[in-house]
Formats: C-alpha cells, sequence, structure tokens
C-alpha cells in the first residue's frame, strides 16, 4: 500500500513537473506513466478518463491524477496523486511571482520554451497514435466502420470549433443508437 | 480571513465552471480577475498568461498561485490552488466510485464505445493547427517525437529536456552574435 501511495506521488510529481503545453500534451506523459511504466489502468480505460475529464469541470492533469489515485489506491490515492500533481506548479509559481520574473522577456527562457515547442506537438501526435494504434488489444478505440464515422464526423465539427463538451456528449449518444440495440 | 475566503471563492468558481480546460478557461479567469475583483490590470492579466502557459501545469492552476500568493503570500496561493482543485476533485472522485460499478453496465459501454472515437478526434484537431505554423524541420523533430514516444514507449520527458536543452543552446549562441538583450 505505501510503495504504491509513494509511486503515485512519483508519478504525478513527474506529471506536474514536466506538464509543459497544457492538457492534450499532458496526455502523452499521463500515458506514458500511468499505463507504460506502471500498468494502472489499461489504454481503454485511460481514453475514457479523458472523455470524462471532457465532461467535467477542471484540468485534465487534477481530473486524472484523482481518477487513477482512487482507481489504484482508494480515497487516499486520490489525495496523493492530486496533491502532488499541484506541487510543481505551485512551487515554482511561487517564485516566479516572489521574483516577480518577467520571463518572456529573458531569452533563456524563450530558447527553452521554443526548444520544447516542437516537442509538445510531437508529444500530443503521440498521445493520438496511442490510442489510434495501441500496443495491446484490449479496449481499442477503433473497433469497427462505425469508430472511423464518428472520428472523420467528430475531427470536421472540432475543426470547426464545436464545443467539445457537446461532441463528447453527442458521440455518446451514436454509440447507444449503435452498440446498444 | 475574509480576503481568503474571497480568493477561495473566486477560484472555486473558476475551478467548477471551465470545462474542457486550457485556452476554453481564459475568459472566464479575465472576467473574474480582472473586472470583477481588480486583483490584476489587464497588462498584468497579460503577462500572467504568458508566464503561466511557459511554465509547467494547467494555466488554471498557474494563475490561482499567482493571484493568490501576490495578495495574501502562502496562505493566499493555498486558499486559490485550494479553490481551482476542490470541484474537480470532488466531482471526479464521485465518478470514479460510481464509474467503476456502472462501466460493464451494457448502455454505458455503448456510450463509450462511440466517445472514444470522437476524443482521439479532439486530441488530433490540434495538432493541425500546431504543425501548420511550423517550418518543415520542426515538423519532422515533432514527428520523429511522436513515432518514438509510440513505438518504443519511452518517456516523452527526455524530448522535453533534449529540446530544452537545444533551445538553450540556441539562445546563448545568438546571444553571443547580437550581444545581450
Amino acid at each position: 500500500m505505501i510503495s504504491t501511495l509513494l509511486a503515485l506521488f512519483v508519478s504525478y510529481l513527474k506529471i506536474g513537473f514536466f506538464g509543459f503545453g497544457g492538457g492534450y500534451a499532458m496526455l502523452s506523459l499521463i500515458h506514458s506513466e500511468v499505463v507504460v511504466r506502471n500498468g494502472w489502468i489499461t489504454n481503454g480505460e485511460f481514453t475514457d478518463i479523458v472523455a470524462i475529464s471532457q465532461m467535467t469541470p477542471g484540468p485534465i492533469a487534477i481530473n486524472s491524477a484523482t481518477y487513477i489515485g482512487y482507481e489504484v489506491a482508494g480515497i487516499f490515492g486520490s489525495v496523493v496523486a492530486t496533491v502532488a500533481v499541484c506541487i510543481p506548479a505551485m512551487t515554482l509559481m511561487m517564485l516566479i511571482t516572489h521574483f516577480f520574473l518577467r520571463l518572456e522577456h529573458n531569452r533563456y527562457v524563450r530558447g527553452v520554451v521554443m526548444g520544447m515547442r516542437p516537442v509538445v506537438v510531437g508529444m500530443i501526435a503521440s498521445a493520438a497514435l496511442l490510442l489510434i494504434l495501441p500496443h495491446d488489444t484490449e479496449g481499442q478505440s477503433f473497433i469497427d466502420g462505425w469508430s472511423w464515422a464518428i472520428f472523420a464526423i467528430a475531427l470536421l465539427l472540432s475543426a470547426r470549433k464545436l464545443n467539445p463538451i457537446l461532441l463528447i456528449v453527442a458521440s455518446g449518444v451514436a454509440g447507444v443508437l449503435i452498440y446498444g440495440f | 480571513m475574509g480576503e481568503l475566503l474571497t480568493i477561495f471563492w473566486s477560484f472555486l468558481k473558476i475551478g467548477a465552471f471551465t470545462f474542457g480546460g486550457g485556452y476554453a478557461m481564459i475568459p472566464l479567469i479575465e472576467h473574474e480577475v480582472v473586472v470583477r475583483r481588480h486583483w490584476l490590470s489587464e497588462r498584468e492579466f497579460g503577462d500572467l498568461l504568458t508566464i503561466a502557459q511557459a511554465a509547467p501545469g494547467p494555466i488554471s492552476l498557474n494563475t490561482a498561485v499567482f493571484v493568490g500568493y501576490k495578495y495574501r503570500k502562502y496562505s493566499g496561493a493555498l486558499a486559490a490552488i485550494l479553490g481551482v482543485v476542490v470541484p474537480s476533485f470532488v466531482i471526479i472522485l464521485l465518478v470514479a466510485i460510481f464509474f467503476s460499478q456502472m462501466r460493464h453496465n451494457h448502455w454505458v459501454e455503448a456510450a463509450f464505445m462511440g466517445m472514444r472515437p470522437a476524443v482521439v478526434a479532439l486530441i488530433v484537431t490540434p495538432i493541425i493547427g500546431l504543425a501548420k505554423g511550423m517550418r518543415w524541420w520542426l515538423v519532422a523533430i515533432a514527428a520523429a517525437t511522436a513515432l518514438t514516444v509510440w513505438h518504443f514507449g519511452i518517456s516523452p520527458i527526455w524530448f522535453l529536456i533534449a529540446g530544452a536543452a537545444c533551445g538553450l543552446l540556441w539562445a546563448a549562441r545568438r546571444g553571443e552574435e547580437v550581444g545581450d538583450d
């Protein structure tokens, strides 16, 4: 139990510290820690958590910490993972605020941000690849022609800035109509 | 104490009503922090956004630490963080408790089979927009990152570190050529 909690803490500390580039870029980091490294959840469960995160308020990093923490080690686990994911942002932002660093004008900080930019785009792409072509067969996102049809329509609507919550709810309704009966 | 409660309450609202994460929540944060409470000026908010995006971690969390710490130091930062985290923590914990009981329900399974491809579409959408503005060799770095992380299961952290190091080197060399900013 203690070692599981410790592993959760370390994983989410890493996710918090390297969580550059916002929600979708963090997905590949979260996937790497909770699916690939620790095997706490399957690919399918991971995709479901992303869907749930889209429908509930709050950042995906915190949502996934609370959810996976609970799955792995109950309420204690969810508290430990949630606190861990907040620690890096907290301490770094306090330092930045305290010294009122005008980071955007510092050329080294600009260099680091620019150097990480293509990696962040690659991280988002790898999250997409991991869900389209997973290495294990359990919980695949694409199971038949309907899946690809939903994907194509969702891609079109999402490129036209349709509200993501609406998109998820509509695709859930489509799922019930297609697979439920 | 009253001021701490106000900070907590404001960020509780931000935490409870920011669906989808990332850029979708910026107008709501701006309204609360700049227009309603006058904690930051328009200009300070712009600076804060740049910093919150460059620093790791969710934007809402980084904003909370910045505003909270600026007003009431550690207790202010803690009140703001609790405000952002509590709604998403409570909601996701409830979802986790009930979803693990319902996930094998026929209708719930059908709905999630429909939602999974839509989630992938949501992740793919920003990649296209981000890649459009990049030079070909940056796109190549992004593609190489995506393929390696996906195929070999290597943690994206190593790519972030490498990208940051390249950016630092680039900034240092450029600094020697044109002199310090």
